[in-house]
């Protein structure tokens, strides 16, 4: 058994009388691919909100490491290791693609702030070479000079991606890195998860396409209702009957 | 307690008129999503539609003065009053009731054409240009009426029936000396109309509903087949009209002169600001308890205490609720946060 | 001139020199325009800086803030005031006004930050209308009210008194260790101070620190999920800004030792955002020529008047010439300001970018069609900002 990265003990979040997530306990371990599934309305970007620190929970408490997530600002959790890609690719759509890799990189060099207003951009040659490096990675150097917003919706999320990994996060979250794509476009997707799976990199995976979730993940924990209802290999979590019962055939496993 | 009784009243008569605009500064952002910062410019073109009027009332011949007999003298009478005698003077008199009725068409015709060929294009584009066109817009129009009207204020009286002050105190029993001007009664009543007007459109009118859907949800009304577009486009007027109709009836408060759009906006932005953006109700609630507020602050027993509060009060409320209560007092969730 | 490359220092260098030689020669290639006399010169230089200041903060930020002309104010009266008290010379009062005005940003920024969008609008706007009115009321002692804080030959000029400096007769004039603070020398004054703080602009938009400001205004959502606290961000280029325009406030008492309230109305605030989106918020260039133009017309056009323009037009008939001349009259002299809010209509509505953008539109479609007539056209940059 490895290192537990990320512990999840008795989340509970509620929108007034909603109970969007109750006693939620979850642990990740270093190194693995968690794909968290279920159907819609389900608390999936809830929990994921509630870890990188857009919502407070309203009970419980969230570990990474030894480190206390709860109560933090999501830059603060940021900077201890954590980031995240949204199922609208959030990305700075008026810089360039070779800028919105930069900035994530400075974040992950010196810090949540840095004065430094007299330095020169041209001289973090350090920087943009990895930059470059990065974008090569996922076959955006072409066009490391545009700006982002006039690029697709595949090349964004891919843009976005690789603004996550520049900073080698300790835990990656993905909240539906395929959604609304084509298939050719899922389907490189996947292969550049699979490629980023291969540095052992912490990642937790929201997604409804179950080729993505079942090509990725080690283990899958099924939310409904809020609640964690099963969890397992995905062999264990495919023949798990209540699993079968929460997606009402909505989806063949 | 006669002292807060007429603090109390002095401040309703302002605060209407900051409710009226307000509540057309709500009403558009609620429904179109334009901040719009020609709005005060609006409330200044009502006010010098009576200007106008009054100089059209007034249009003049050159008489022979018959009272001097020695010389020959002229003066000056309205066309009105050689025609028609005393009752061109009565219309003359009236002049600020007429513009009202005037100032009607005038307003929603200007508001129209403002939402048709301006605003309707900036939809879709960031706060920030919005307001940067329509500060370029109330520019163009302060400096319109700068053009026409010179730069000094230009004072218009109300009927003379109503020129004194009402012994508002002998009516409910405090002190003879709590007197208030007639004309600043009837501002008040007459902001209660309109506000009362607007809400019960909005309410109880099929047109005003689908208007309160759209702000709600304007997709989901566009899906149901209605023009919503349209009707926001009526709103706009109605905004104006209001705006406009609220400068009319304070001219005989306050002269008025070209810069005061300007001076209105930012306080009536305050007032918006304060009751929440979006929120009808919390703009006229603010706009009310601003007026008061202010003019508690001008209080002398206030000033020795705090000097310089009634400069900053109405400012200094929006601050501490901005940054207490960033919603304003009635803000709905969800408008005009990120 | 593009935003969107990483320049190198010989680009740099090659802005400097160049923005130098413009600005040093003004005197000789403003001549033929007729505008080479100091005063008009100064303001050039003065609105420049304020201009370049502002732009820190909103073009590169996108915050619109309505409040700065309420640090020009400060500025100007902590110069006065330097003058009475200190010394004649204008380098404690340009010391003191932009370190003051930078400790007013500092407190107005640190509380209108909290909040974004308009609300951040309506908070400077509502601080700068306090200030205003406080100027004008219990804050008499200090800003002199109505009339303004002016010398007087009495004033005690501490530093002046002891090195022997009296005024002999008159007031006595601003100087910089002796070179005068009006005229051309101090044209030349402000020149050198403008060519400096554009150095600075210039340097804090080449820097990481730079590159950060412009993710914000794209999207500060990521910019808290990728590791950022950016209110601090936000607060130092609000601060910075605030300095420039405290510094622009020094320089306008050293050319004209008075100091009014009228400066910090929040109309004066629009002005400055004016001349920033005209010339073209966020690139480096276009908040000094937005400055440059707006100021020059602003000089030539209130200048006419209906006698002017018959003259103008005297080669004309009779009746056409009074025809143009009622056309054309409520836009100039007085009605000026008339003119300049349409052309900022205009600007906005087609432009928003300013004129930067606009000539930035015509090299282009220059290029393509020097290029390749038959191009797809997947270098438009055109995109909304995405944001909810």
């Amino acid at each position: 058994m490895g290192n537990v990265i990320l512990d999840v003990t008795d989340v509970s979040k509620s929108f007034g009388g909603l109970q969007a997530l109750s006693n939620i306990n979850l642990r990740v371990e270093e190194g693995t691919v968690h794909a968290i599934i279920g159907p819609n309305g389900a608390g999936k970007s809830t929990f994921l909100n509630v870890i990188v620190g857009r919502l407070a929970p309203s009970r419980g408490r969230v570990l990474l490491g030894d480190q206390v997530l709860t109560g933090k600002q999501p830059h603060e959790i940021n900077q201890l290791g954590v980031a995240r890609v949204f199922q609208t690719p959030e990305i700075f759509p008026d810089l360039t693609l070779l800028q919105n890799i930069m900035i994530p990189a400075f974040a992950k060099r010196d810090g949540q702030f840095s004065f430094g207003i007299f330095k020169s951009l041209f001289a973090e040659r350090g920087i943009r070479e990895e930059a470059e490096h990065i974008l090569e990675d996922v076959g955006l150097i072409a066009d490391r000079n545009k700006v982002a917003g006039s690029m697709s919706r595949g090349d964004k999320r891919r843009l976005e991606l690789a603004m996550c990994l520049i900073q080698d996060p300790k835990l990656f979250l993905l909240d539906e890195p395929t959604a609304g794509m084509s298939r050719h476009d899922t389907n490189s997707t996947i292969e550049l998860l699979q490629r980023i799976k291969e540095r052992g990199m912490t990642k937790i995976i929201i997604e409804h396409d179950m080729h993505v979730v079942f090509s990725l993940a080690d283990r899958i924990s099924v939310l409904a209702q809020g609640a964690i209802i099963a969890e397992g290999t995905p062999e264990e979590v495919r023949n798990d009957p209540k699993v079968k019962e929460a997606y009402l055939g909505g989806e063949t496993l | 307690m006669d002292a807060i009784f007429l603090q109390i009243l002095n401040g309703l008569d302002k605060g209407g008129a900051y409710a009226l605009i307000a509540l057309g500064l709500t009403l558009v952002f609620g429904t179109l999503g334009v901040v719009n910062f020609a709005h005060g410019a609006i409330f200044m073109v009502g006010a010098f539609c009576a200007v106008t009027m009054e100089k059209i009332l007034t249009i003049s011949a050159k008489v022979k003065d018959p009272s001097v007999t020695f010389f020959d003298a002229y003066k000056e009478t309205p066309y009105l009053e050689l025609w028609f005698g005393k009752t061109g003077s009565a219309i003359i008199d009236w002049v600020v009731p007429i513009s009202i009725i005037v100032s009607i068409p005038v307003m929603l015709g200007l508001g129209i054409l403002m939402e048709r060929t301006l605003i309707r294009y900036f939809y879709k584009r960031s706060h920030a240009e919005q307001i940067l066109v329509t500060f370029g817009l109330a520019i163009v129009l302060q400096e319109l009426v700068k053009t026409f009207f010179g730069a000094n204020p230009i004072p218009i009286s109300a009927p003379d029936i109503v020129a004194g002050s009402a012994a508002i105190g002998s009516w409910i029993g405090l002190s003879d000396a709590v007197v208030y001007p007639w004309w600043r009664l009837i501002y008040l009543l007459f902001s209660v109309v309109i506000i009362s007007g607007v809400f019960s459109f909005l309410n109880f009118t099929t047109y005003g509903m689908v208007v309160r859907a759209g702000m709600a949800d304007r997709e989901t009304v566009e899906l149901l087949g209605i023009d919503i577009e349209r009707r926001f486009t009526i709103v706009f007027g109605l905004a104006a009209v209001v705006a406009g109709l609220a400068g009319v009836m304070y001219t005989p408060i306050l002269p008025p002169d070209y810069h005061q759009g300007m001076d209105f906006l930012v306080l009536s932005f305050v007032v918006v600001v304060v009751g929440g953006m979006g929120s009808l109700r919390g703009a006229v609630a603010a706009g009310f308890l601003l007026g008061i507020l202010q003019s508690f602050s001008s209080m002398t027993e206030v000033k020795s205490i705090i000097p310089g509060i009634d400069q900053i009060i109405i400012y200094l409320v929006a601050v501490i609720i901005l940054l207490t209560r960033p919603r304003g007092l009635m803000g709905r969730r969800g408008v005009m946060e990120n | 001139m593009s935003n969107t490359q990483i320049a190198t220092p010989r680009q740099e260098l090659l802005y400097m020199v160049v923005l130098s030689a413009v600005v040093l020669t003004m005197p000789l290639w403003l001549q033929p325009f007729g505008a080479a006399y100091p005063d008009l010169m100064q303001k050039f230089m003065i609105f420049g800086i304020f201009a370049i200041g502002y732009n820190i903060l909103f073009g590169l930020t996108g915050y619109l803030s309505f409040g700065h002309a309420a640090f020009l104010g400060v500025g100007s009266y902590t110069a006065v005031w330097s003058f009475k008290l200190l010394s004649m010379n204008v380098v404690p009062a340009i010391i003191f006004a932009t370190l003051l005005a930078g400790l007013f940003a500092w407190l107005i920024g640190f509380v209108s930050l909290r909040r974004s969008g308009i609300y951040f609008s309506i908070l400077t706007l509502a601080f700068a209308q306090m200030s205003y009115n406080l100027a004008y009321s219990v804050l008499t002692p200090i800003t002199n009210g109505e009339t303004g804080l002016q010398l007087n030959q009495a004033d005690p000029r501490v530093i002046d008194r002891m090195a022997g400096i009296e005024a002999t007769s008159g007031l006595p004039n601003t100087n910089l260790f002796g070179l005068e603070g009006t005229g051309y020398t101090g044209f030349y004054i402000c020149a050198i101070i403008l060519i400096v703080a554009f150095f600075i602009s210039m340097r804090i938009f080449h820097s990481p620190f730079g590159m950060k400001l412009r993710a914000i205004k794209s999207n500060q959502t990521r910019m808290s999920y990728t590791g950022y606290n950016t209110r601090p961000y936000l607060l130092t280029a609000f601060i910075i800004s605030g300095m420039y325009a405290g510094l622009a406030g020094s320089l306008l008492a050293m050319t004209d030792p008075l100091a009014g309230a009228e400066r910090m109305q929040w109309t004066a605030s629009g002005e400055v955002v004016l001349m920033t989106i005209f010339g073209g918020a966020g690139t480096l260039i276009g908040p000094l020529l937005g400055t440059g133009i707006i100021k020059y017309l602003e000089n030539i056009f209130s200048a006419f008047n209906d006698s002017v323009l018959h003259n103008m037009f005297s080669f004309l008939p009779d009746w056409l010439n009074d025809i143009l001349t009622a056309i054309i009259s409520p836009f100039v002299g007085e009605g000026w300001q008339l003119l300049l809010g349409i052309v900022f209509m205009l600007i906005v509505i087609f432009l928003p970018g300013g004129l930067m953008e606009g000539y930035g539109k015509i090299s282009r479609m220059i290029r393509d069609r020097r290029q390749k007539p038959a191009d797809d056209g997947s270098s438009d940059t055109q995109h909304s900002t995405g944001e909810v």
